[in-house]
């Protein structure tokens, strides 16, 4: 079986070397960089649609979902070989995509076969961009109480309401969404809908954060038509699909905490103070701080390799995303709280060429929402205390 | 002297509070941004504040001020920063004011006049790279004629490109690194050879970096003695970092009360947030926390005030504390807020962008921390 996974690694370290795009081995320098695909979608550059044609052709955006979805079929053993083989070229993720992390894992749980087959293999090539429909503006952390209404019309669902803070719901095409069946039961009465953005009645209102970006928005459903085969899981079942997929959300969301291929904090330091005679940054309190956070981060990517293993092998405990989420979140927050003290007032600065824009800046601003998107820290922390402490009355 | 305002003090907080409410609310500070303003502040506020009496407070009677001291500017700035008032106060009416103290008469009455009256606004060109280090100075000052010829680069210059007066810390002798060598000099604006560049900065205010390219002042620029400038611009830092810590006491009070508001209004789970345990001992957290902070501010005013020996060290304390304090608030107030705090049209973001700036502005918690280790030793 090694052997086989040596001859496996030998093999895709070839096949990236020869398809991945030495552009494509750069980190992110901004959201620009990143793939979301979808029918809107502008390429950046023709490397990176070429990198998400040849990844998506190969099943490798999902290499461990079955060939028969889109995916690569890949055992877990191969399927980290291959994360570890792109880390070492520095290749960026061909894709980023709600449809994988977060609706991808449902749907190949509780989707029928029509549903597997009508809507994996676009995800898998990037072909259909998704978005979430869950939060209300009145249904937020408590988000079983959610009013968003779906009546029964024979053939079809009737949808009327709204929905809010929906990341990217002006580019998406189809949505994922919570809608209630039945108003007397609050977690019992939640129904799990897909539907596609271009549906009459489907409206979305760009919503402006702090970061300068207008990533979410306000979704407004009047009178939309869904037909029933677009219903997941059973009628009235919908929570469970919900928590299911919140539970890969978090995931997907603590793997924040692991940073990404960005330039490390003490080398911002050093260029920011420059060094001492013996080399040492020249800021002794902000070094302290630098290393004890690197330790933590260190940890902490150990825990995620721990957390993977076990998710693998089912040994984890079903509330341990949310253990991870919040740490990997505040952890993310850290990193980018000691970005922005090691780069000083170049840093600040919100527009100008040499601070490409203000990247700092607004990446330490959107990392705020970390411990707010998919669930607060506060939720997961009340989560912990229930479901794995067992603590009274939490 | 007791830990809290006298009367007077007491009786300013009361015309600073409405005003700063009515006149220069979170609203103007929008205003502004989405107008792109290229000023960095309203000069029709600016001839308010002079009608106040707020531009010239620091400036002595007989040159036209009303001679306080740092607990009342402490009192406009907070007020400043519960509003986010964008206003060239800090760096005019406590920095320029503090360094001319030390200035000859002619540059008293040259400049104090025109600040007290709000005809003058003033900048501080101390810093040159992205950190404070005001040892560190580079900008070069050689002798040339029957003056200076100033050669070299600032950062982080707040007003720097609308200031009618710059204050400049120069090296005339010495190395980078050495406080003896630094000049102050009184560098009038549209000198020639001055170049500043105004940025952008995450809380919408503008800073800039200035270019001295062989601009040459006379000898009677000099502020002070030439070479000896350090404890002339040591105590005009001690004075703006107090004040720095005023506003930031002023931005952590303004989140904490959005907060506060916020979690007593928002429901969910059928009551309000408030009510949940865990955020009301992290508001009480934080109400502690800014205790503390102002205690540490006031103590520091009042040692300036009185040009005690311990002041310096106070200042430090009070510029980290109220640093951290302040970026406490903010984090939480986001937190706190959930989604609506990551909009744009929501104020409590503001907050925490001006924190930031207000936070790195004249040395941040990290270095005041490492300057009171340095003093005390280790
Ligand atoms: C960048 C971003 C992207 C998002 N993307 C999406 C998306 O694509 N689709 C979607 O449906 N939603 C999305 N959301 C919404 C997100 O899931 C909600 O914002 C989140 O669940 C919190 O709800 P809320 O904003 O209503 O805050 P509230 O629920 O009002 O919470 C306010 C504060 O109260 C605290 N609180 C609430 N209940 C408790 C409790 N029981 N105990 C202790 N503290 C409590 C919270 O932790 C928070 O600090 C996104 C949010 C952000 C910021």
């Amino acid at each position: 079986m090694s052997e086989d996974l040596d001859t496996f690694r030998a093999e895709t370290r070839d096949w990236l070397e020869a398809n991945c795009p030495a552009e494509m081995r750069r980190p992110f320098r901004s959201e620009a960089d990143v793939c979301w695909g979808g029918r809107h979608f502008e390429f950046s550059s023709a490397a990176q649609k070429l990198w998400l044609d040849r990844m998506g052709a190969k099943g490798w955006t999902v290499p461990d979902w079955p060939r028969a979805y889109g995916g690569g079929g890949l055992s877990a053993a191969e399927a980290k070989v291959l994360r570890e083989e792109m880390a070492r070229l520095g290749c960026r993720p061909p894709l980023n995509s709600f449809g994988i992390s977060m609706l991808g894992p449902a749907l190949l749980k509780y989707g029928s076969e029509a549903q597997k087959l009508e809507h994996l293999p676009p995800i898998a090539r990037g072909e259909i961009r998704w978005c979430q429909g869950y939060s209300e503006p009145n249904a937020g952390s408590d988000l079983a109480s959610l009013a968003t209404r779906a009546e029964d019309r024979g053939d079809h669902f009737l949808v009327n309401g709204q929905k809010v803070w929906t990341s990217y719901a002006d580019q998406a095409d189809w949505i994922f969404c919570l809608v209630r069946t039945d108003p007397s039961d609050k977690h019992g009465g939640i129904s799990f809908v897909l539907f596609d953005m271009e549906t009459p009645g489907v409206s979305t209102r760009p919503i402006l954060l702090i970061s300068g970006y207008s990533p979410f928005c306000e979704t407004f459903f009047d009178d939309v038509s869904v037909p029933k085969r677009n219903l997941v899981g059973e009628l009235n079942k919908g929570w469970d699909v919900a928590k299911y997929l919140l539970g890969h959300e978090r995931e997907m969301i603590s793997g924040m905490g692991l940073g990404g291929g960005e330039v490390s904090l003490g080398a911002v330091a050093v260029e920011a103070f420059g060094t001492e005679a013996d080399g040492r940054v020249d800021a002794p309190v902000l070094r302290g701080r630098i290393a004890l956070f690197e330790v933590r981060a260190a940890a902490f990517r150990a825990m995620s390799e721990k957390f993977m293993d076990e998710l693998k092998a089912r040994r984890v405990h079903p509330a341990q995303p949310s253990m991870m989420k919040y740490v990997g979140t505040e952890l993310n927050k850290q990193r980018f709280e000691l970005a922005m003290a090691a780069g000083g007032s170049d840093a600040l600065e919100w527009e100008s060429e040499r601070s490409r824009g203000g990247a700092t800046a607004r990446a330490w601003l959107r990392t705020k929402a970390n411990s707010i998107e998919g669930g607060t820290s506060e939720i997961q922390l009340n989560i912990v205390a229930k479901r794995i402490l067992q603590l009274p009355g939490a | 002297m007791p830990l809290f305002h006298t009367d007077e003090q007491a009786m300013l907080l009361d015309s600073a509070r409405p005003f700063m409410v009515e006149q220069a609310p979170v609203a103007h500070l929008r205003g502004l941004r989405d107008a792109k303003d290229a000023t960095g502040f309203a000069p029709g506020l600016w001839r308010q504040f002079a009608e106040m009496g707020f531009c010239g407070m620091l400036v002595d009677e007989a040159e036209g001020g009303l001679g306080l001291g740092a607990v009342e500017a402490g009192i406009v700035l907070e007020e400043m920063g519960r509003n986010l008032t964008p206003s060239p106060f800090l760096a005019t009416s406590v920095g320029a004011v503090t360094a001319l103290r030390g200035g000859s008469a002619t540059q008293r009455g040259t400049w104090l006049p025109r600040i007290a009256s709000g005809e003058a606004v003033a900048a501080l060109a101390i810093d040159e790279g992205p950190h404070h280090r005001p040892a560190r100075t580079a900008l070069r000052a050689e002798r040339a004629g029957n003056g200076f010829r100033l050669s070299g680069t600032k950062s982080f210059v707040q007003h720097g490109h609308v200031a009618d007066l710059l204050i400049v810390a120069a090296r005339s002798g010495g190395e980078p690194g050495e406080e003896e060598g630094i000049t102050l000099f009184a560098v009038e604006r549209g000198a020639e050879g001055l170049h500043a560049t105004p940025e952008r900065l995450a809380d919408a205010s503008l800073a800039s970096r200035i270019a001295f390219e062989g601009v040459t002042v006379d000898a009677d620029a000099v502020i002070g003695e030439v070479g000896t400038g350090w404890a002339t611009l040591a105590r005009t830092l001690d004075m703006v970092r107090t004040g720095a810590a005023s506003e930031l006491l002023g931005v952590a009070a303004g989140a904490m009360a959005m907060t506060i508001g916020y979690l007593k209004e928002r429901k969910q789970f059928g009551v309000a947030i408030g009510s949940f345990q865990v955020l009301q001992h992290r508001a009480a957290h934080l109400y502690a926390e800014l205790e503390v902070a102002r205690a540490a501010t006031l103590k520091a005013q009042q040692l300036l005030d009185a040009e005690d020996e311990g002041a310096e060290r106070a200042v430090m304390v009070a510029k980290a504390m109220a640093g951290l304090a302040a970026q406490l608030a903010v984090q939480e107030g986001v937190q706190m807020h959930g989604g609506i705090g990551m909009t744009d049209d929501y104020d409590i973001g503001l907050y925490m962008k001006r924190h930031r700036v207000l936070a790195e502005l004249f040395g941040d918690a990290d270095f005041h921390a490492d300057r009171l280790a340095r003093l005390a030793g280790y």
